[in-house]
């Protein structure tokens, strides 16, 4: 009971944190996916050094810790002063994209060709034909696995502690360290984290199946 | 007294690497014309069709569309697209998209049309096609026969000056093939100017005003189709047509 107690004792803080987590997350899924969106497109125009560079980039992000690029945006980067909410979100969004870029690619690459060629016999342009037929539907099929990336971001934004941001992972350690009564706080932000990630796949499973409704 | 020239292809050379696909071929289309190619799979059939409508590029040669040539770099392919109708084996409908939308896309965001002009427009050819109950319907709700209705009408919607058909009911169940063979015929007596390259030797017989035979990419004989099929004048299509019939 007693960790009940300390559940119900501690919400307000927890609750502050676990809004900023979700800010956090929410605003750097948004830019990881215009930057995904990005180089997927770079991948696919088949323009050896835009491919190129789409490759670097995700060999780059892929093959560094996330907590490595936060600290290069946030320690790194000093001359750019960013806040250490910019910095965790950029280096969320950075890193996200890459893994967003590789899930659109697949999803756009995965429509047939005869979509982009009926579109195309219409009259349509390239780039109307991308946006009116091709991309509506590979959306549809990048949701599933987008909603994936979300919940892993949403765990992997535990890393802005390490700044010393006070988001979920922060606020149970602190409990945790003045109280040494670490497990207590551990098995209390593991409810918070099982209830956001609960929520995000039932938001996940929602649009997905708005967007199903012509299948 | 004969129609105008609609479509005309002058020693036209198409080769995918190494693999010449379609060698020196002249052909010419007038208005109001229903020619079919026949020929077996591989003889560069497809190709020709898709030439036509500039989904693969020539490599060499002059294709005209109503009389005027056609340079892929210099002419914006799209605006010829427009004019030149495509209906697909596979349909290719636009599966996120209800039938009167599949309609309504191309006449709304390419030509520009008022939406309830497109509209109205959409619904016409549905009735033409006999498939106006299925309006809101999405394509993975029809059948393969309704699909490729639907498909002619999309492309009927650009209102095109020829529509070029690639194996329009290869892909579907025998039973399907009629409801779209007869939707051609219509459209056939209309005075729509026609390109088909079918595998219905029947349809070929009753509705075309020419069939060409294709063998290893170059056109081997061109006939009407009562002299093509009763009397070839080449072995070949006879060894094809006794292969076939």
């Amino acid at each position: 009971m007693d960790w009940f107690n300390k559940l119900i004792d501690t919400y307000p803080v927890f609750l502050k944190g676990m809004l900023l987590t979700f800010e956090l997350t929410v605003v750097a899924i948004m830019i990881g996916i215009i930057i995904g969106l990005f180089f997927a497109f770079l991948k696919i125009s088949k323009i050896n050094i835009l491919v190129w560079l789409s490759d670097a980039y995700i060999f780059l992000v892929r093959g560094t810790p996330l907590i490595v690029q936060i600290f290069v945006f946030y320690y790194g980067l000093t001359s750019l002063n960013m806040s250490q909410f910019m910095a965790v979100v950029l280096g969320l969004a950075f890193h996200n994209g890459a893994y967003i870029a590789e899930i659109f690619r697949g999803s756009i690459q995965s429509i047939d060709h005869g979509q982009m060629e009926a579109g195309r016999s219409l009259g349509m342009s390239v780039s109307l034909t991308y946006r009116r037929i091709i991309l509506p539907q590979a959306l549809r099929r990048a949701m599933p696995p987008l909603g994936n990336q979300f919940i892993i971001a949403l765990k992997d934004s535990s890393l802005a502690a390490f700044i010393g941001m006070y988001e979920l992972f922060n606020v149970a350690t602190t409990f945790g360290s003045n109280t040494f009564d670490y497990l207590t706080y551990l098995l209390i932000v593991a409810v918070y984290y099982l209830v956001l990630v609960f929520l995000i796949s039932l938001l996940a499973r929602y649009a997905e199946n708005r967007l199903a409704i012509s299948d | 007294m004969k129609e105008a020239i609609m479509v005309k292809v002058e020693k036209l050379n198409k080769s995918f690497g190494d693999l010449h696909v379609l060698k020196d071929i002249d052909m010419t289309v007038r208005e109001r014309e229903v020619v079919c190619l026949i020929g077996a799979s591989g003889s560069g059939k497809s190709t020709l069709l898709r030439c036509l409508n500039f989904l693969e590029i020539k490599n060499s040669g002059k294709i005209f569309i109503g009389g005027e040539q056609i340079e892929e770099h210099t002419h914006d392919l799209n605006q010829i697209r427009a004019k030149v109708g495509m209906v697909f084996q596979h349909f290719h409908l636009f599966p996120h998209m209800t039938v009167i939308e599949n309609i309504m896309e191309a006449p709304v965001h390419v030509k520009k049309i008022p939406k309830d002009q497109a509209y109205e427009e959409a619904k016409e050819l549905l009735a033409k096609v006999g498939l106006s109950d299925k309006a809101n319907v999405y394509p993975g709700k029809l059948s393969g026969g309704q699909k490729q209705r639907v498909a002619i009408a999309r492309s009927l919607a650009m209102k095109p000056e020829v529509m070029l058909f690639d194996e329009p009911t290869s892909a579907l169940d025998p039973e399907l093939v009629g409801e779209v063979l007869v939707t051609m015929k219509k459209l056939a007596q209309e005075g729509m100017t026609m390109i088909v390259v079918t595998h219905e030797m029947g349809f070929a017989r009753e509705v075309a005003d020419s069939v060409i035979y294709m063998h290893d990419g170059r056109i081997v004989e061109v006939g009407h189709p009562d002299q093509l099929f009763h009397t070839p004048t080449q072995k070949r299509t006879k060894d094809f047509l006794d292969s076939v019939l």
